[in-house]
């Protein structure tokens, strides 16, 4: 048998289930492999090693009497963004650096009732703001294909530290790209599920219309079992969907026969590198193969996702991060002279470069006689995308793209160029401002860096999603690639 | 449309951030080039397309009148940097 910490969430459902391994020999495996390499990596900003450790005992009591759920026992860490209650909950930021939540966020508290074991609080870009993951108040995460190199963002920390198998799965979040580019960037699966398919309750909200919760593993199938433990109406979360939650498990063996996938004409332009084009196009080869066939559709309105995207989205964070007042909890300047001063001081210490800048923008675009122009502007081109894909999907079943225009890039390389940074996210953000559900799943390695292909489908099809990328990752094995430097002993 | 430090400043001012001219000037460059990447959005014909403020065309559900929250008070004002006897502390805005 390979090394506990290689196994696929799947695989250790399975050895769990037949007593193989103890919950804890499993969470005692994850916790040294944390501690041998997050230094290197800084991939986590809290390890609870200790109450990891509780849990797993009691899952395991769990287990012996009969009462385990498909993931007891299985660990899982969460991006920082989740609130967990008496644990650090910082958001990548100083503003939170000592905030100590008063609550566990839906998905962590569903994710406690299934018994899986909580590792720890996963590194991000401050506030979810970012593509590389070098806008965290705790440093950069590294990606651990070359320590180099970006992990991607915002959920950095989730790629990374499920790439190099420090936790069989993370959560992640997705506003614009955040679970799918650094997926791509590390060559993991990573699902943004419909927007309201799983609660936004003790999320840090960044832009509330656009923010969903998911996951980042190392297959589709992990991802599907641990969907079925998040997804689901919550009344605490207004915009949570009142939908049936279908059985994503039993989804992923339907055969692919059938299944029309579009290519859309924007996204295979002459702008698409010809390297990534190739990769893309050994994944059609693959699908095709397997019986999908393709199609060429169009999105006409795609280009202008981009722009639209950044105005919403700072729109909305200026008004979410009102609340950071330097008062009730969270970064507090010190001798304020008025209650001005203290609002002033303690904002700007407390944020960073990027969340300072989305917040001017989207201060700006809401500003007395700029609505217009910009806000509204912006929600009528969100439109617009949202009937492009509609009549996208009357001729096609999924929606296959690249994930990002190229491999992860070194730290530094666009740190000091918003514009360049934000053009990350060209081929993920429609998805958003749409609501629909988006996964990444590996498309192979350019120059020894894994890249990732995008699926996007009409909304609640995560079943359909999954499938697809189960079934291929039954055909190919660059999900069973490993980063040389963080071997399993 | 490109923005001058004075901009920034009232921005700032509305956003309750205090920026020093240092920060004021590094930002301008970045904001332009941000705004500049927005601005492509007004060459798009967008007449009489409805706006669309959210992905789910959702219904306010309404719950049951009745009481389910119980008083965390205590509980969310032990994180707070400033607090006693129940109230937040600021400075004083009334002499």
């Amino acid at each position: 048998m390979s090394a506990l910490t290689e196994l696929t969430l799947a695989e250790l459902q399975t050895a769990l289930e037949s007593s193989t391994v103890s919950s804890l020999e499993v969470t005692h495996a994850y916790l040294e492999r944390i501690a041998a390499h997050n230094p290197q990596l800084n991939a986590f900003i809290t390890v609870t090693g200790e109450q990891a450790i509780a849990q797993a005992k009691a899952a395991d009591q769990l287990r012996a009497q009969g009462q385990a759920t498909p993931v007891t026992g299985i660990p899982i860490a969460h991006k920082d963004l989740f609130c967990t209650k008496d644990t650090l909950t910082t958001c990548g930021s100083k503003m939170l650096a000592n905030f100590v939540a008063p609550y566990d966020a839906h998905v962590v508290q569903q994710c406690q009732a299934a018994g899986m074991v909580s590792l720890g609080k996963l590194n991000m870009d401050e506030f979810a703001m970012g593509s590389s993951n070098e806008n965290s108040y705790f440093g950069p995460v590294k990606n651990p294909w070359d320590l180099t190199r970006v992990p991607g963002g915002s959920s950095g920390g989730s790629a990374t530290a499920v790439a190099a198998a420090l936790t069989p799965i993370a959560t992640a979040t997705d506003t614009g790209g955040s679970i799918r580019q650094p997926a791509a960037l590390t060559g993991t699966s990573g699902l943004k599920p419909t927007y309201g398919r799983v609660s936004r309750f003790g999320m840090i909200a960044y832009a509330s219309s656009l923010d969903q919760g998911g996951l980042i593993a190392q297959t589709a199938e992990d991802l599907a079992i641990a969907l079925q433990v998040i997804a689901g109406h919550d009344a605490r979360d207004a915009t949570s969907a009142l939908m049936e939650v279908p059985d994503y498990r039993s989804a992923l063996a339907t055969p692919l026969e059938g299944l029309t996938l579009g290519l859309p004409a924007e996204f295979f332009d002459a702008r698409l590198d010809p390297a990534m084009q190739s990769r893309i196009q050994s994944v059609i080869d693959l699908y095709q193969s397997l019986g999908a066939t393709t199609r060429e559709v169009q999105l006409p309105h795609v280009a202008d996702a981009i722009p639209a995207y950044y105005v919403i989205a700072p729109a909305e964070a200026s008004s979410n991060l009102s609340r950071f007042d330097g008062v009730r909890y969270g970064h507090r300047a010190e001798n304020p002279v008025d209650l001005m001063d203290l609002y002033e001081r303690s904002r700007s210490e407390g944020f960073g470069f990027e969340v300072k800048r989305r917040i001017l923008i989207g201060t700006y675009a809401l500003s007395e006689g700029y609505f217009d122009a910009y806000y509204k502007k912006a929600q009528q081109i969100r439109r617009l995308i949202q009937n492009d894909f509609k009549q996208a999907f009357a001729h096609c079943d999924l929606i296959l793209s690249p994930t990002t225009p190229s491999a992860a890039f070194s730290i530094g390389a666009k740190s000091d160029d918003p514009v360049a940074m934000y053009l990350e996210d060209i081929y993920t953000v429609a998805t958003n401002l749409a609501g629909l559900p988006g996964g990444s799943f590996q498309a192979g390695f350019l120059d020894g860096l894994p890249v990732g292909y995008q699926l996007t489908g009409p909304a609640f099809s995560e079943a359909r999603i999954l499938n697809a990328a189960h079934q291929l990752q039954s055909v190919s094995d660059w999900h069973r690639q490993h980063p040389e430097g963080f071997a399993h002993v | 449309m490109s923005l001058v430090a004075e901009d920034i400043q009232r921005v700032a001012k509305l956003a309750r951030l205090g920026l020093t001219d240092t920060e004021t000037t590094q930002t301008l460059d970045k904001l332009n080039a941000i705004l500049g990447l927005i601005d492509q959005m007004q060459s798009i014909n967008t007449e009489g397309v409805e706006p669309m403020a959210h992905p789910l065309e959702l219904n306010q559900i309404l719950r049951v009148d009745q009481v389910t929250e119980s008083d965390h008070r205590a509980q969310y004002q032990s994180v707070a940097p400033a607090a006693e006897d129940g109230l937040y502390l600021v400075p004083r805005v009334v002499e």
